[in-house]
């Protein structure tokens, strides 16, 4: 939505198109394509060694394609060595040049593009004061904190207004806290930047957070690009439906076209294709109702034996045996949690899942 | 509120005297290696050094030192000392600097492995690596029959016996010493940066000269430093291919004792020399930081 929202101006959109790269045996790019669009920001998400590190740095130019076209705004930039590029990259272990004060480092762009040195100065402090670093121009690199370093390397990255800014893990060397704080900043600053951002995590959560799309990543292919919503609440496969948010996965078998768990048919709004292998039904905690209204007809009853009561803070985990042998989990959220509505171990409960939520995946993706 | 602070100040005097124990013990653990240097080194250095100040009759005098600042014999040697000293730490950088650049691209193990190439010359006794080299520089060795039989050129090239031949070894036994401190900078230079200027805009050139070089500097100080210190007080090599013609001040001490036994002059050159070498150390220290970089 942001992409669309913005003034049209000088981000560029990215289309790539074909790109295998491979390692010997292994495909870390296998005839990749994927198109960003001008001031969007992408985040590429997967496990390690699913390609998605390869990705950015084959859009950065520091790994170069056996085949296939990389285009940024219609031109096309596998010939084009990483500095003429003209991105900006924000790498995880941050890259400062330890050697140089705040302001060296933030202003080296601009020094290797010669402008004039009253003119380097004003954009330095914008920059500075734009990742919330006013004033500390002079400090060594070895006298800033992780978070602090992060931000010089933000704005280093960003100083010489890169229509597309690739960012490797920027935040995964920060601990919890300073991380979920700096997602929401640098959200805040690509709102205020007019650049295209590429970003790479394998945090699902992060993704979540951050980015207007996601397309995650697996084994160098691209199992599902969407925004973050439609990811989590209608995802393709069940690789996509495991990796991202919390889920509790069961086998469903396919028979006249309706998917029944333990000889139950199950009423869902997704819709699946006819291809052959298994599927299965990716239920999240959250989504499963106590006690449910069974005069709705649209929902889907899981009645089973309380097996575990979980507290966890803000909420309950309560682990759940339906049919014979299988688990399901329920979230009960805290305001609820110490009062009669959390079930005790050995009792029998009643749950239902609506079909809205109801989710039903291929094992393999389509 | 009172016992707490009763209790701190208890605590603070008891991690005190726990602390100085703690510093005693370890003084009296390093008292035996720090005795032993006192009497194998120092000692000897203070006697030998205590020579200079005598004449051959016995009595106190600067006689020795006004001598090697003024007769154009020790100034000669001087002279030849810091050339040989200057061109083979200029050799060795040249030779050495890409050699080192070139390892610590490669993959640790590969490099590794090609270290041994390093090595196992270092681990080398110098005498035996000096007539290696006598053997390939001679009038009729190897490098001169090779040369002549393929035609480029008629005689056989003076490379042996003189300073040619003195630089030529002492390249070779010095350079170890600029590749290990080097190589162990360069190593240590995370890659990102380099890639982070490239993508910053530097061209791979201009990368190389604004980050990495900078960053591989201390390494090639604390080297240059170390080839330069140890060049001025070498000995075998030049003695052995210099042919006699190439006289250091190693080579001068030696033969003012063994030919002219005159230990006080003797004793005036060694401690120029070491002083020479203690000043340079001092002010690489005090430029650069020599301490840190072997101290990590």
């Amino acid at each position: 939505m942001t992409a669309e929202g913005k003034t049209a101006g000088q981000s560029l959109p990215i289309s790539v198109r074909n790109v295998v790269k491979a390692y010997g045996p292994l495909r870390a790019l296998d005839d990749m394509s994927i198109d960003v669009r001008a001031g969007e920001f992408m985040t590429l998400l997967g496990p390690s060694g699913s390609g998605k590190t390869t990705l950015l740095m084959a859009l950065a130019g520091f790994v170069s394609p056996e085949s296939g076209s990389i285009r940024f705004g219609g031109q096309e930039m596998v010939t084009v060595p990483p500095h003429k590029r003209g991105v900006g990259m924000v790498f995880q272990s941050y890259a400062l040049f330890p050697f140089m004060s705040v302001e060296e480092n933030v202003a080296y762009p601009l020094k290797i593009r010669r402008v004039s040195a009253a003119d380097q100065k004003a954009r330095v402090e914008a920059a500075l004061e734009l990742v919330q670093l006013g004033g500390y121009g002079g400090r060594r690199v070895h006298q800033l904190s992780g978070g602090q370093m992060q931000r010089v390397a933000l704005a280093r990255a960003m100083v010489f207004e890169p229509r597309i800014i690739l960012m490797d893990e920027p935040l995964s060397a920060l601990d919890k806290k300073l991380r979920e704080q700096m997602q929401i900043e640098l959200k805040a600053l690509h709102r205020k930047l007019d650049a295209t951002i590429v970003y790479v995590t394998h945090d699902q959560r992060e993704a979540l957070t951050m980015s207007d799309r996601i397309a995650v990543i697996n084994q160098g292919r691209i199992a599902q690009l969407d925004t973050p919503e439609a990811l989590y609440r209608r995802p393709k496969s069940l690789f996509v439906a495991d990796f991202i948010g919390e889920s509790v996965v069961l086998p469903v078998v396919l028979h006249d076209g309706a998917a029944t768990l333990n000889g139950c048919k199950l009423k869902t709004t997704s819709s699946f294709g006819s291809a052959e292998g298994p599927y299965h039904l990716v239920i999240r905690p959250e989504l499963l109702e106590l006690s449910p209204d069974s005069s709705d007809g649209l929902m889907n009853d899981l009645s089973g034996e309380v097996r575990e009561v979980i507290y966890q803070g803000d909420s309950a985990l309560v682990l759940v045996r339906v049919g014979v042998d299988q688990e399901i989990s329920l979230r009960v959220p805290a305001s609820r949690a110490g009062s009669a509505s959390i079930p005790d171990i050995a009792q029998r409960i009643s749950l239902g899942l609506h079909a809205e939520d109801t989710i039903i995946v291929p094992e393999t993706a389509l | 509120m009172n016992m707490t602070a009763i209790g701190e100040g208890a605590n603070r005097a008891i991690l005190a005297r726990l602390q100085s124990r703690e510093r005693q013990f370890f003084l009296k653990l390093a008292a035996p290696a720090i005795l032993g240097i006192m009497i194998v080194v120092f000692l000897p250095i203070l006697w030998l050094s205590s020579l200079s100040l005598f004449d051959a009759a016995g009595d106190w005098s600067t006689a020795n030192y006004a001598r090697v600042f003024q007769s154009p014999l020790y100034q000669k040697t001087f002279h030849v000392t810091f050339i040989i000293s200057i061109s083979v730490t200029a050799f060795c950088v040249l030779l050495g600097y890409p050699l080192c650049y070139w390892l610590s691209r490669l993959s640790p193990r590969t490099s590794g492995i090609l270290m041994v190439f390093v090595l196992v010359p270092f681990w080398t006794a110098v005498l035996v690596r000096t007539y290696a080299w006598l053997v390939l520089l001679q009038r009729n060795g190897i490098i001169n029959q090779g040369l002549v039989a393929s035609g480029i050129i008629d005689e056989p090239l003076q490379l042996a016996h003189n300073l040619t031949g003195s630089i030529i070894g002492m390249v070779h036994v010095m350079l170890p010493f600029l590749v290990l401190p080097l190589y162990a900078t360069m190593r240590a230079i995370d890659g990102d940066l380099v890639r982070a200027a490239i993508g910053l805009g530097s061209s791979p050139r201009e990368a190389f000269w604004r980050i990495f070089f900078p960053m591989s500097l201390p390494g090639l100080f604390a080297g240059v430093i170390l080839v330069f210190v140890l060049s001025l007080g070498f000995y075998v090599t030049p003695a052995l291919l210099g042919g006699g013609r190439v006289q250091m001040l190693a080579q001068r001490i030696e033969s003012t004792i063994t030919i002219y036994a005159n230990w006080g002059a003797a004793s005036a050159l060694g401690v120029i020399l070491l002083v020479m070498a203690l000043v340079l150390i001092w002010a690489a220290n005090r430029v650069f930081g020599l301490d840190k970089l072997f101290v990590r």
